[in-house]
């Protein structure tokens, strides 16, 4: 019925250029009392724990600032509709700025005033920037596409750029212990962003439990570190290789299912090998995880530490420098980029390739494939193998790095974030992971005081990806062989 | 009009009682025919008769309930199609096909399209990859050469200006003739068309009767020549440059012979037009079936015939 009214009066609000007020605020009120029904067990009621037991408290401030909140916002968006942006974003901007500025009677008042003012303010100054343009949603929906076109082609070089940049990153004097420690967890989720792309963006298997190979190469490497006593580095190629084997462990039964099927059971096997881990106590550790992980030499040459072990040289000796603990991360850092790179490199590369090529025709369509004589099956395991491979060296670089490893780390919420990673960019696009990543990984980090609102952020963004670019931010895909060398404009510019 | 049929001794594809069922329902009923290199045999019947499910059946899309489908290459090489998995029917023995409904990969190329057509080729060549991911010269050579033979496609369906078109955004007519260049690309020895005039207008039809008769009557560089199965409801292509015509309804078949014969098969035109002697044949069905004022031997549909020409 709401809606129904809105659009009625957003209808003639527009030819006349009027305000129903009466309406509006009939609309708004409406709204208001849903609210009120809603946050008065929700959030009105509230269980204390008072030492002669669970006692109920009430939060009278708290509901009718949400009532607030709804009735001025739900006011705010009709009179959006109607015509009236520009005053809105005014009065929401003011709102927002006192609410900020001066000093307030209560915390809850000024919550109400700044995230109040400011959704509003926001959704206000879209429909007046949209308002202003005159491009159609098809024409927007282009021009971005030609934004993610030219982004792509750019790529050749801002991907050497950001490389070079990513390597000088430790040498400089900017480099400090926080900075380099948040380039290491990019670095791993761009990573398994762009391992899981091998899977999800070129052969359009939809991966719901990919961090399950992130675990088994972070578990490879504690184990045998734990009761083999094994280095690193003969560590590193091993957990790869386990990974793959239960790729193709785990792609035998599964790639004859396809799509949804095919998702529900990698999310299945996710989760049965994060309880394998939490139950087999004797082997794993169970929930207590696994502690003590060696943490990697240089090449097996030199250690890290001040006064290493016997028969092993010092790092900062052995190069003649002043000893720090920095040296280590500095280490991890590179070690972390270089694996990063590889997985890139790879993937340009392999697209190229029968192989490549082939797994972006069962995305395409796999029925074709078949009649062409392309083995599904086998094109499909190689994917899933090379993936859970790549997850499995960034798990086996996760265990040295933290030291300690546990289920904890491996819980389905990874294997969604990765998700989120790879969609959100683009899929198939590797640049789009990188800047996905960035948002998705580096935005929570720069803002960690906010990290209560992280899930509501993340949940926002998705949303607002999924009405503006279905198919990924930067989802472009230019052709892996030109007979006309580019010369062609129609090839590019008909994309869709 | 069409080139003499080649005369060898032994059928490039034998169907022999082919039997298909999916439950209770009988699609193909006890079927059998030949179908030699370099002829097209056309495969027609009203909609329902089984065409589609033993095109399935020869290009392994299912296993047939009944029968025995033998392939022999020029060479004298045997397969037995209904004993081998899907994919290795068009990788191993040579049997390539187009959709009803067209089935391009369309987010790729028109090149790119042609160049994964030659999969299998060039995976050996890239050593699995391993090859190609390390740069060896073999694999390079092995796409060049692949590009090449989809060079030579491409111009064939005259669509070498398209080469690097997304295929999605093709008009449809392309997209039909692009798909059988991607079925010629994988160098097949006989080639199964699913409707390919489906959809097209009069002028693309006649286009793709020459693109038919150019596979028919080219030597391959293997120096044999394609055997072309044709699924058509078209009957002016079908009568124009078919050298075999193969009739089904309700699963069995009901005539065979050249399109002169089958044209003229008192079984056909029952089969098309009803039993019913006295309603009149539809001109424009009349007109497609090609039928001459007074062409009549004997027949239930020869009268009705007469009175719709």
């Amino acid at each position: 019925m709401t809606m129904h009214s809105n659009t009625v009066s957003s209808a003639a609000g527009g030819a006349a250029r009027g305000v129903d007020w009466a309406a509006t605020i009939k609309d708004a009120g409406l709204a208001a009392f849903v609210a009120l029904l809603l946050t008065v067990p929700l959030v009105g009621l509230r269980t204390v724990d008072r030492p002669t037991g669970l006692g109920i408290e009430a939060r009278p401030e708290e509901v009718v600032a949400s009532l607030l909140l709804v009735f001025l916002g739900r006011l705010g968006l009709g009179l959006i509709r109607q015509g009236m942006a520009l005053p809105v974003l005014i009065l929401a901007l003011a709102c927002a700025g006192v609410g900020l500025l001066l000093p307030m009677p209560t915390q809850v008042l000024r919550l109400v005033l700044v995230l109040g003012g400011g959704v509003i303010a926001i959704r206000a100054a879209m429909t007046v920037a949209t308002g202003r343009s005159k491009l159609s949603q098809a024409d927007r929906d282009k021009r971005m596409d030609r934004i993610a076109a030219k982004v792509q082609h750019a790529s050749r070089y801002i991907g050497p750029v950001a490389v070079a940049f990513a390597a000088v990153l430790p040498l400089t004097p900017l480099a400090d212990r926080m900075i380099l420690d948040i380039g290491i967890l990019l670095l791993t989720y761009i990573m398994l962003g762009w391992g899981l792309n091998i899977v999800v963006g070129l052969a359009g298997l939809l991966d719901l439990g990919y961090v399950a190979f992130y675990a088994v190469g972070a578990y490879s490497y504690a184990l045998l570190a734990h009761y083999f006593g094994l280095s690193f580095w003969v560590c590193l190629p091993l957990a790869g290789v386990l990974a793959a084997i239960s790729g193709v462990l785990l792609g035998f039964p599964v790639l004859r299912l396809r799509g949804d099927y095919f998702a529900i059971v990698t999310l299945g096997f996710g989760e049965i090998i994060r309880i394998i881990l939490v139950n087999w106590y004797q082997f794993t550790g169970g929930p207590n995880g696994i502690s003590g992980i060696p943490r990697p030499s240089f090449f097996g040459i030199a250690d890290f530490s001040r006064s290493p072990a016997e028969g092993m040289a010092a790092f900062h000796e052995m190069f003649g420098l002043e000893f720090s603990p920095l040296h280590r991360i500095i280490f991890l850092y590179y070690l972390i980029l270089a694996l990063a790179l590889v997985v890139n490199l790879f993937t340009l590369r392999v697209r190229k390739l029968p192989l490549g090529r082939a797994w972006e025709a069962l995305r395409e369509d796999d029925i074709a494939c078949a009649s062409l004589g392309i083995n599904r099956t086998n094109m499909k395991l190689a994917a899933f193998a090379i993936a859970a491979m790549f997850g499995g060296f960034a798990g086996s670089f996760f265990a040295t790095r933290q030291g300690f490893i546990s289920p904890e780390s491996f819980t389905f919420i990874e294997s969604a974030i990765i998700l989120a990673i790879v969609v959100l960019g683009g899929m198939g696009s590797q640049i789009g992971v990188v800047v996905a990543t960035l948002l998705v990984i580096g935005l929570p980090e720069a803002f960690r005081e906010l990290a209560d609102y992280r899930m509501l952020a993340f949940g926002a963004g998705m949303v607002v990806i999924m009405l503006w670019r279905p198919r990924g931010l930067l989802a472009h895909r230019d052709p892996t062989i030109l007979l006309h060398g580019g010369r062609n404009p129609a090839a590019t510019g008909a994309a869709k | 009009m069409s080139a003499a049929p080649m005369s060898t001794d032994k059928p490039l594809l034998t169907v022999e009682h082919l039997t298909m069922r999916f439950g209770g329902l009988v699609a193909n009923n006890d079927v059998s025919f030949e179908a030699r290199a370099g002829e097209i045999t056309a495969l027609i019947g009203p909609n329902g008769a089984g065409k589609t499910t033993l095109f399935n059946c020869v290009t392994g899309f299912y296993t047939p309930t009944v029968g025995r489908l033998t392939l022999r290459h020029p060479a004298g090489k045997e397969f037995l199609l209904e004993r081998m998995p899907g994919y290795r029917i068009a990788q191993l023995a040579g049997v390539a096909r187009t959709f009803q409904n067209i089935r391009l990969f369309s987010g790729m190329s028109v090149l790119e399209n042609l160049i994964v057509a030659q999969h299998n080729k060039l995976m050996r060549a890239s050593t699995f990859a391993i090859g190609g991911l390390l740069g060896f010269p073999s694999y390079r050579k092995a796409e060049h050469e692949a590009v090449e033979l989809a060079k030579y496609w491409l111009e064939r369906v005259r669509l070498t200006e398209f080469a690097d078109w997304e295929a999605g955004n093709l008009p449809y007519g392309a997209q039909r003739r692009l798909e059988i260049a991607r079925a010629m690309c994988t160098e097949p020895v006989l080639l199964c068309l699913d409707e390919p005039a489906a959809g097209l207008n009069p002028r693309e039809s006649a286009e793709l009767a020459e693109i038919l008769t150019f596979i028919r009557d080219v030597q391959t560089p293997q120096g044999h020549r394609t055997g072309v199965l044709l699924i058509e409801h078209d009957m002016s292509v079908v009568m124009r440059i078919s050298d075999h015509v193969v009739v089904l309804d309700y699963g069995r078949k009901i005539s065979d012979g050249d399109p002169e014969h089958v044209k003229n098969d008192p079984a056909v035109i029952r089969a098309y037009l009803g039993e019913d002697e006295d309603e009149a044949l539809p001109p424009e069905v009349a007109a497609d079936l090609n039928m001459p004022p007074t062409a009549g031997q004997a027949g239930a549909g020869q009268t009705s015939a007469q009175k719709g020409a």
